[in-house]
């Protein structure tokens, strides 16, 4: 299968993106002036800066028209996964709910997180935690019977601090839209909820704070959890996994 | 025509900003200030100040998170 990883002037973390992508599959760099995400499968908004984050980060580059051909694609059911500033990226398109703020500290902050997996069924984590993937499909994962698993992963932004009304935090929950938590103590920028990636209500956009293509190598990346993200969703695209 | 447009963030909506000027304040000797809000100001010349609603709903501001007020002359 085939990723396409947006590169918006100001990205930063955009060739992790691919290098990560690419260890699971085909992957490609989409300028943001293009229109044609090329045939991509599934598409990564990564995190940086687009535009420089003037006005709001992710505020601008809604409107590249690269972003104009993501959301199409996501109408149509494409899987997109959209990392730190790619997540806030995908707030301000309103492909997501809710919204980043400033951290709590008021800090930029940059250390390893770990990462409460709170459903292992989705098109982006069905790849978490040992075993036969995907086999909760359809099931109410987000009870009592859901695999719980964790991932250790490197946080770094200065807005991450998850907020959502009350009432959509509610409805988030009851959907079981939260795919990953905060880890007790891990939660430093003080999203509400200890929330570090939602999905939509489709299952098909995704959007997380910390940043999985960090961690695909031992060597560098503190673990190779991340991996897990991009495998998730080349399973979904492959239909090796029902979700 | 000359514009302007208040953004701030919504009453309700943790605004660590606004918290650390308040408590840096008293440190400097000003007592008795409480509710500081940090926000911003976006000031443009526009020709058409009806349009300067939507330019806050789809632009200059995050009506989830942030609220606006347009200062037109």
């Amino acid at each position: 299968m085939k990723f396409g990883v947006l590169r918006f002037p100001g990205s930063c973390d955009e060739v992790d993106a691919l290098a990560a992508a690419a260890r699971v599959g085909e992957a490609e760099l989409i300028w943001h002036a293009e229109r044609d995400l090329g045939g991509a499968e599934a598409i990564v908004v990564p995190g940086g800066f687009s535009y420089g984050d003037y006005l709001r980060a992710g505020a601008i580059a809604r409107f590249a028209p690269a972003m104009e051909s993501v959301i199409e694609f996501a109408r149509e059911g494409g899987l997109v996964l959209g990392i730190c500033n790619g997540f806030q990226v995908l707030c301000e398109a309103r492909l997501l709910p809710g919204a980043l703020l400033g951290n709590a500290n008021l800090r930029f902050t940059s250390r390893q997180v770990r990462l409460e997996v709170v459903r292992a069924d989705s098109a982006f984590t069905c790849a978490c935690g040992a075993g036969d993937a995907g086999e909760d499909a359809g099931a109410d994962a987000g009870g009592a019977g859901a695999r719980r698993t964790s991932l250790s992963i490197p946080a770094k932004h200065s807005w991450g601090r998850y907020y959502a009304q009350e009432r959509t935090l509610d409805e988030l929950e009851a959907n079981g839209q939260v795919l990953l938590r905060y880890a007790a103590g891990e939660n430093f920028n003080g999203s509400l909820r200890d929330i570090a990636g939602v999905v939509n209500e489709r299952g098909n956009v995704f959007g997380m704070m910390p940043h999985p293509e960090h961690a695909v190598d031992e060597l560098i990346g503190g673990s190779r959890d991340g991996l897990a993200i991009f495998e998730s969703m080349r399973m979904a695209v492959e239909g090796a996994a029902v979700v | 025509m000359r514009a302007r447009v208040l953004i701030r963030p919504k009453a309700g909506i943790l605004d660590p900003q606004g918290e650390a000027v308040q408590r840096a304040l008293p440190a400097l000797g000003f007592a008795g200030v409480s509710g500081v809000r940090v926000g911003r100001m976006v000031e443009l010349e526009v020709e058409d100040p009806a349009q300067l609603e939507a330019m806050c709903e789809k632009l200059l501001a995050n009506p989830l998170v942030e609220e606006y007020e347009i200062l037109a002359p």
